[in-house]
C-alpha cells in the first residue's frame, strides 16, 4: 500500500520535525516559495486535486477564484470533520502533522495570505494544542513566520477551535463561527474566495486536500496523477465502519472498488453475515443496494454517482443484513434534528417533522401513511434549503423508502 | 445614475436600478412575493425561504462570451431549485416565474413547514388581523394540517423581554427580523438566538431586558404575533380601530404616526387612543418611532375639563371675558408666554394678538439659538463625504430617531463626532468622540472644510449656537425639548430661558406642566391655557381647558424645519378648546378680528406673513410620494395623508 497522506505509516515519528525533515519535508514548500504563485495554483490545477470535505471541488480552481482587488487574503484550514463516520483528518492532524501544515503554507503561498487559520471542532482541543506545538517548531526552523527561508514571505498560523457544532462545517458558518457569530451558513454568493472571512477572500480547504499539495508540489501534477482516476486523481482517506470487521482508515487510490475496500482490506462482514447497504458518505449518505454492481463500482466522484450515492468525504459506513432501515434513518435523523442549526425554515421544521415520523415508524406505531408523508416531507425539503445541510438529511430517508421497502412494510 | 436593468416577471417587464433585488423589482409592478424574514430597510437573510421562485438568466457561451440562441432567441437558463427572491440581484433579462406550478409549490411548502408547529391561536393573538402569516395561510394555506396536533412542539408563552415587550415563543417563526432590526440597522444587539434548530429561540442578551428606545419596532416587524408591546397586550383586535394621522409630539423630529382608536368599556365607553403606530415618512422617520412616541401617555388622567377663575368653574364666555379684561389693563405689561408644545396655528393666533396688544410673545426654551435655525435644512440623508456634528446633547434621549438617523448616516459612510461632556451612546459610532464641546467645534471646523453636506445637532444655549453657525453648516438644527419649538421661532417669538423675569407682569401661559407651574411661580397674574390639572394650573388666576394633539387638527413644525399635519382622532374632553379658537374669542373681544374655527384658516393666513411658509397650505402638507411605499411586510403604515413640506430658507439678520 502506497501512502501520500499517511505517511506516518511507513515512517515512524513523522510527527518530530527532525524526523520530517530527514524524509523530505518542507522541500516542496522551500520548492514553492521559488515558484511564481500562478505557478503553483496551476500546478494544483494541472494535478486536479478535488476537495476531500465532501463537494469534490477542484482545489486549483477555487484558489484561482480569488478576488485580487481585495486584500488580505485568508486561507482556512477545516479541519471540523464532523460528518459521521469520517475520522480521517484527525489521523493526519495527529499523526503527520507537518504535511498538513506545509500544505497550508504552500496553499497560503499561492493565494498570498500572510495569515492562516485551523478552524477545529471542539472536541479536537488536544489536537489544536499539539498542532500549536508544531507550528512553534516550524516556526523555530524557519518555515513559518516572517521571511520564510529568507524569502520575503511570511505567514502566521492559528487553531481555532469550535464549540463541536455539525453546520460549522459548513464553509460559511465556520467562516461566521470564527468571526465570534452564531455557526450559521450565508447566502451564498458570495463564495469565500471573493468575500469570505471578514469579508475577505478566502480559501477554504479541507485538511486532506491541503496535506495532498506538497505530494502534488514535489512530484508535479503528472507525478499525482499517476494515482486514481482521470477525473478523480490521487489517493483518498476511506474512513470505513459499520458492520465490517476490521474498521479504520485506508488510503487508497480514487476509484478502488467498494469490494476492495470493505472486503480485501475490510475485512469483510463480521458473523456470518452478509452486505445489505453501504453509505458512501457518513450520515449525509444515500444508502447504496450493496449488490454486485454496487460493490464492483470504483470509488470516485464519477461512479458512486451511477449507483445512487455521493462519494462525499468518502466515510463508508457498512450496514448488514440484520439492520433495518427504519432504525438506521430514525439515527440519522435523531443527529439531523440536533444539529440543523434553524436558521432557514425547511431544514429546521423538516428535520423536526421528519424525526417524529421516523420515531413512530421505528416504533412500530406508524402506518403506511407515515412512510409516504416521510417521503414527502423529506422531498419537500429538497432543494430548498440555505445549505447542503438540510438536503442531506434528506438522503438517507428518501433512498432507504425507496430502495428498500421492505424493511418499512415489515414496521407499518 | 446607476444603471438600469431590465427583466420580466410573470409576463411583465420591468426596469430597475442594477442591485435592485427580484423581490422589490416585483413589487414594483404589483407582484406581492411572500415574504417573512426580507424586510427592505434591512439586508436580506435568505432564512425563511418562502420567497421562492423560478429564476431564468440568459445563456451565454463560456468561451465566446456570446448569446447562445435557441429558436431566434436567446436561451434562458433554469437551475434545477427554485431561488430565494430576496437575496437575488436583478440582471439584464432575467426571467423570474413567481406562479408557476413550480414556485407555487416551493412557497406553500413552506407555509406548511411554517405552520407545523405554529399554535394557530389567532383568536387570541394580538398579531390577529394583520398578521403576515394568516395573510399567507388565508391566501395560500391549505385547510387540512398534515402535522400531527399532539406532537406540535411548545414553548413558553408570556416572555416579558424588556419592560415593553413581550415574547411568545410558540408563535415565533425564527425570521430573526427583530434580531436584525436591533443589531444591524440600530446598532444595539440585545436580542439574539439561544439554543440551535427547532429549539432555537429569541432571547434578550441585555441588562435590564431589551433595553433599546427602539424596541416597539420590532413588534411592527414581527411577521407574526411573537412580539406585542405591553401596552397593547390583548387590548384590541386591529379591526375594530380606526387609523387617524399624527405627529408625534414628544419631541422635535416630527415623527409621523397613526392613533389607533377604538371605544373602551374600561374609559367608560369614550373613543380612546389604543396604541401609538409609525406612519412611513422617508424623509422624517422612514417607518419608525421610538418608545417615547409608541408608549406616550394618552390616558388623559388629571385633565382640565372647564374653565375656571379662582379655582371656580366658570361658563367660557365669563372666563374670556375676564381674560380679555385682565390682559387689557396690563397693556405693556402683559407677556404671552408659550412653548414648543402649541401648534402652528396657536403660535401664530397668539403671536398676531400680542403684537396688537403691544404686548411681547415670548418663547420658553433651554435651548437657545432660535434665531440661527432659520435656514436648516434635512441630514437624514447623509451618507459619504457628508459630515455631522452632535454636540452639547444626548441625541439618544433627546430625539432617538435624530439618533438613530445619525447612526445610519454613519453607516453610509457619513462622518460624525461627538461633543459632548458625558458618555453617551451614539460614541460607540462616532468618527471622533470628544468630551470637551469646544474641542468639538475645532474638530468639525477641520471636517466641515473638506465635507459635502454639513449638519450641526446642537443643545445648548445662545452661545453655543451662536459658535455652532460660525461653523456655517448647511443645517444648523436645534434638539428642543418640544415638538414645535421651530414653529415659534418661525413665528418671531422672543426666548426666554429664566422665568423669573415675568415678575410683576400679567402673563398669558400657554404649554406644558412645566412652564405653567414657572409662570405661575413667577408671574403677578397668570391666565393658563393648558390640558392638564396640576397643583400649578390650579393656583392660576384662571384656567383655561385647551384640546390635545389627538382631540384636533394642526401643524408641527419639526427640528428640521419639516411642517407636517395631525388630524384629530378622539372627542376632546371636557369643554376644551384649540388653543387658536380660545385666543381668537379672547382677541375679538379686546377688538382684534382673528381666525376662531378653522385651522386650515388660520394656517393659510399664516403661510401669507410668515417668510418661511410661504406658499404653503393644508392642502400642499397633504402630498403623498406613492413611489415611496415599500412592501414592508409589518404594521407600519403607509403614508396616505401627507409628506409635509420643508420651510424654505429664512435669511437671518
Amino acid at each position: 500500500m502506497f501512502y501520500m497522506l499517511l505517511r506516518h505509516r511507513d515512517v515512524p515519528d513523522i510527527n518530530q520535525i527532525d524526523v520530517y525533515q530527514k524524509n523530505g519535508g518542507f522541500d516542496a514548500l522551500k520548492k514553492a516559495i521559488k515558484m511564481d504563485t500562478t505557478d503553483v495554483t496551476n500546478e494544483v490545477k494541472a494535478a486536479g486535486l478535488r476537495g476531500r470535505g465532501g463537494a469534490g471541488f477542484p482545489a486549483g480552481v477555487k484558489w484561482s477564484f480569488m478576488d485580487n482587488n481585495n486584500w488580505p487574503h485568508y486561507v482556512v484550514a477545516n479541519a471540523d470533520e464532523s460528518e459521521p463516520g469520517t475520522f480521517k483528518d484527525r489521523e493526519i492532524m495527529e499523526s503527520n502533522p507537518f504535511q498538513f501544515l506545509e500544505g497550508i503554507s504552500i496553499a497560503s503561498y499561492a493565494v498570498g495570505a500572510n495569515a492562516a487559520y485551523i478552524y477545529l471542532r471542539g472536541e479536537f482541543w488536544e489536537v489544536a494544542h499539539f498542532l500549536d506545538e508544531k507550528i512553534e517548531e516550524m516556526e523555530k526552523a524557519g518555515f513559518l513566520g516572517e521571511k520564510i527561508q529568507g524569502t520575503d514571505y511570511s505567514l502566521k498560523i492559528y487553531t481555532h477551535l469550535g464549540a463541536g457544532a455539525y453546520i460549522c462545517g459548513e464553509e460559511t458558518a465556520l467562516l461566521e463561527s470564527m468571526e465570534g457569530k452564531r455557526g450559521q451558513p450565508r447566502v451564498r454568493p458570495p463564495f469565500p474566495p471573493s468575500q469570505g472571512l471578514y469579508n475577505k477572500p478566502t480559501v477554504v480547504n479541507n485538511v486532506e486536500t491541503l496535506t495532498s499539495v506538497p505530494y502534488i508540489i514535489s512530484n508535479g501534477a503528472d507525478g499525482y496523477r499517476k494515482f486514481g482516476t482521470e477525473k478523480s486523481p490521487g489517493t483518498k482517506i476511506f474512513s470505513l465502519s459499520g458492520n465490517v470487521n476490521n474498521p479504520g482508515n485506508y488510503e487508497l487510490p480514487l476509484g478502488t472498488t467498494f469490494r476492495e475496500l470493505i472486503f480485501t482490506h475490510g475485512g469483510g462482514i463480521p458473523d456470518g453475515k452478509s452486505i445489505k447497504a453501504i453509505m458512501p458518505a457518513g450520515a449525509s449518505s444515500s444508502l447504496i443496494v450493496a449488490n454486485d454492481e454496487a460493490l464492483d463500482t470504483p470509488m470516485d466522484y464519477e461512479n458512486v454517482r451511477n449507483v445512487g450515492a455521493d462519494l462525499g468525504s468518502a466515510s463508508v459506513i457498512v450496514v448488514d443484513d440484520s439492520i433495518g432501515l427504519d432504525w438506521l434513518i430514525n439515527k440519522t435523523m435523531s443527529f439531523f434534528e440536533h444539529e440543523s442549526c434553524g436558521k432557514c425554515t425547511p431544514c429546521r421544521e423538516g428535520a423536526y417533522w421528519m424525526h417524529q415520523l421516523t420515531k413512530r415508524i421505528h416504533a412500530g406505531e406508524g402506518t403506511k401513511e407515515d412512510v409516504e408523508l416521510l417521503k414527502d416531507v423529506a422531498t419537500q425539503v429538497q432543494g430548498k434549503t440555505l445549505c447542503a445541510l438540510g438536503e442531506f438529511s434528506t438522503m438517507a430517508v428518501v433512498s432507504s423508502i425507496e430502495r428498500f421497502p421492505e424493511d418499512f412494510e415489515a414496521k407499518v | 445614475m446607476s444603471k438600469e436593468v431590465k427583466l420580466t416577471i410573470d409576463g411583465k417587464e420591468v426596469t430597475v436600478p442594477a442591485g435592485s433585488l427580484v423581490v422589490d423589482a416585483a413589487k414594483k409592478v404589483g407582484i406581492d412575493i411572500p415574504i417573512f424574514c426580507y424586510h427592505p430597510k434591512m439586508e436580506p437573510a435568505g432564512m425563511c425561504r418562502q420567497c421562492l421562485v423560478e429564476i431564468g438568466r440568459p445563456a451565454f457561451d463560456r468561451a465566446t462570451g456570446e448569446p447562445v440562441m435557441e429558436e431566434g432567441k436567446q436561451k434562458i437558463n433554469w437551475g434545477w431549485k427554485l431561488e430565494t427572491s430576496c437575496t437575488n440581484p436583478v440582471s439584464e433579462g432575467m426571467v423570474v416565474l413567481t406562479q408557476s406550478e413550480k414556485a407555487k409549490k416551493g412557497q406553500n411548502d413552506i407555509l406548511e413547514f411554517q405552520l407545523t408547529s405554529h399554535p394557530l391561536d389567532c383568536p387570541v393573538c394580538d398579531k390577529g388581523g394583520e398578521c403576515l402569516l394568516q395573510d399567507m395561510t388565508l391566501a395560500h394555506g391549505s385547510s387540512e394540517s398534515r402535522y400531527r396536533f399532539d406532537e406540535k412542539r411548545h414553548a413558553q408563552k408570556h416572555v416579558a423581554l424588556g419592560e415593553s415587550i413581550w415574547l411568545d415563543r410558540e408563535r415565533c417563526i425564527a425570521c430573526g427580523r427583530c434580531v436584525r432590526f436591533q443589531s444591524d440597522l440600530v446598532g444595539e444587539a440585545v436580542l439574539d438566538f439561544d439554543m440551535r434548530g427547532a429549539k432555537s429561540e429569541i432571547v434578550t442578551t441585555s441588562e435590564p431586558g431589551f433595553d433599546s428606545v427602539f424596541s416597539g419596532n420590532t413588534t411592527d416587524i414581527c411577521p407574526v404575533g411573537a412580539l406585542t408591546t405591553a401596552n397593547f397586550r390583548f387590548g384590541a383586535r386591529p379591526w375594530e380601530m380606526e387609523a387617524t394621522a399624527s405627529i408625534c409630539g414628544e419631541c422635535p423630529v416630527g415623527c409621523n404616526t397613526m392613533l389607533d382608536t377604538r371605544r373602551d368599556a374600561k374609559s367608560g365607553g369614550k373613543v380612546i387612543v389604543k396604541r401609538v403606530m409609525p406612519r412611513q415618512n422617508e424623509a422624517v422617520n422612514e417607518t419608525w418611532i421610538c418608545d417615547k412616541g409608541r408608549f406616550a401617555d394618552f390616558s388623559n388622567a388629571d385633565r382640565v375639563l372647564e374653565p375656571a377663575i379662582d379655582g371656580k368653574a366658570v361658563e367660557w364666555t365669563e372666563a374670556i371675558g375676564a381674560a380679555a379684561e385682565k390682559l387689557g389693563a396690563a397693556k405693556g405689561d402683559a407677556v404671552f408666554l408659550a412653548d414648543g408644545s402649541l401648534s402652528n396655528e396657536d403660535l401664530y393666533t397668539m403671536k398676531v394678538l400680542a403684537d396688537a396688544a403691544g404686548a411681547k410673545a415670548m418663547l420658553y426654551s433651554q435651548v437657545g439659538g432660535g434665531a440661527l435655525t432659520t435656514k436648516s435644512g434635512s441630514y437624514g440623508g447623509s451618507g459619504a463625504g457628508d459630515v455631522i456634528l452632535v454636540i452639547g446633547g444626548d441625541l439618544y434621549k433627546e430625539a432617538p430617531i435624530f439618533w438613530l438617523r445619525a447612526k445610519q448616516a454613519v453607516d453610509r459612510g457619513a462622518t460624525l463626532i461627538v461633543a459632548t461632556e458625558a458618555e453617551t451612546r451614539l460614541d460607540a459610532f462616532a468618527t471622533t468622540v470628544v468630551r470637551d464641546l469646544a474641542q468639538g467645534l475645532e474638530a468639525a471646523k477641520k471636517a466641515f472644510a473638506k465635507a459635502e453636506n454639513t449638519a450641526v445637532l446642537y443643545s445648548g444655549d445662545d452661545a453655543l449656537a451662536q459658535s455652532c453657525a460660525d461653523l456655517n453648516p448647511k443645517s444648523l438644527i436645534g434638539v428642543w425639548a418640544d415638538a414645535n419649538t421651530q414653529g415659534a421661532w418661525e413665528m418671531g417669538y422672543e426666548a426666554i430661558a429664566d422665568l423669573s423675569a415675568l415678575k410683576g407682569k400679567t402673563v398669558y401661559v400657554a404649554g406644558g406642566d412645566l412652564l405653567v407651574a414657572g409662570a405661575v411661580e413667577a408671574a403677578d397674574f397668570v391666565v393658563a391655557q393648558t390640558a392638564s390639572m396640576t397643583e400649578a394650573s390650579q393656583k392660576a388666576g384662571m384656567t383655561l381647558p385647551s384640546q390635545t394633539v389627538s382631540e384636533r387638527d394642526g401643524t408641527f413644525t419639526s427640528g428640521e424645519r419639516r411642517v407636517q399635519r395631525f388630524f384629530a382622532a378622539v372627542q376632546p374632553m371636557g369643554e376644551a378648546l384649540p388653543g387658536f379658537i380660545i385666543t381668537a374669542q379672547i382677541a375679538e373681544k379686546m377688538g382684534v378680528t382673528l381666525e376662531g374655527v378653522s385651522a386650515e384658516v388660520v394656517f393659510a393666513d399664516l403661510a401669507e406673513k410668515v417668510a418661511g411658509f410661504a406658499g404653503l397650505s393644508y392642502e400642499s402638507l397633504a402630498v403623498v410620494d406613492a413611489e415611496e411605499r415599500l412592501s414592508i411586510g409589518g404594521t407600519c403604515y403607509e403614508n396616505e395623508q401627507g409628506l409635509g413640506a420643508q420651510l424654505s430658507a429664512v435669511s437671518t439678520n
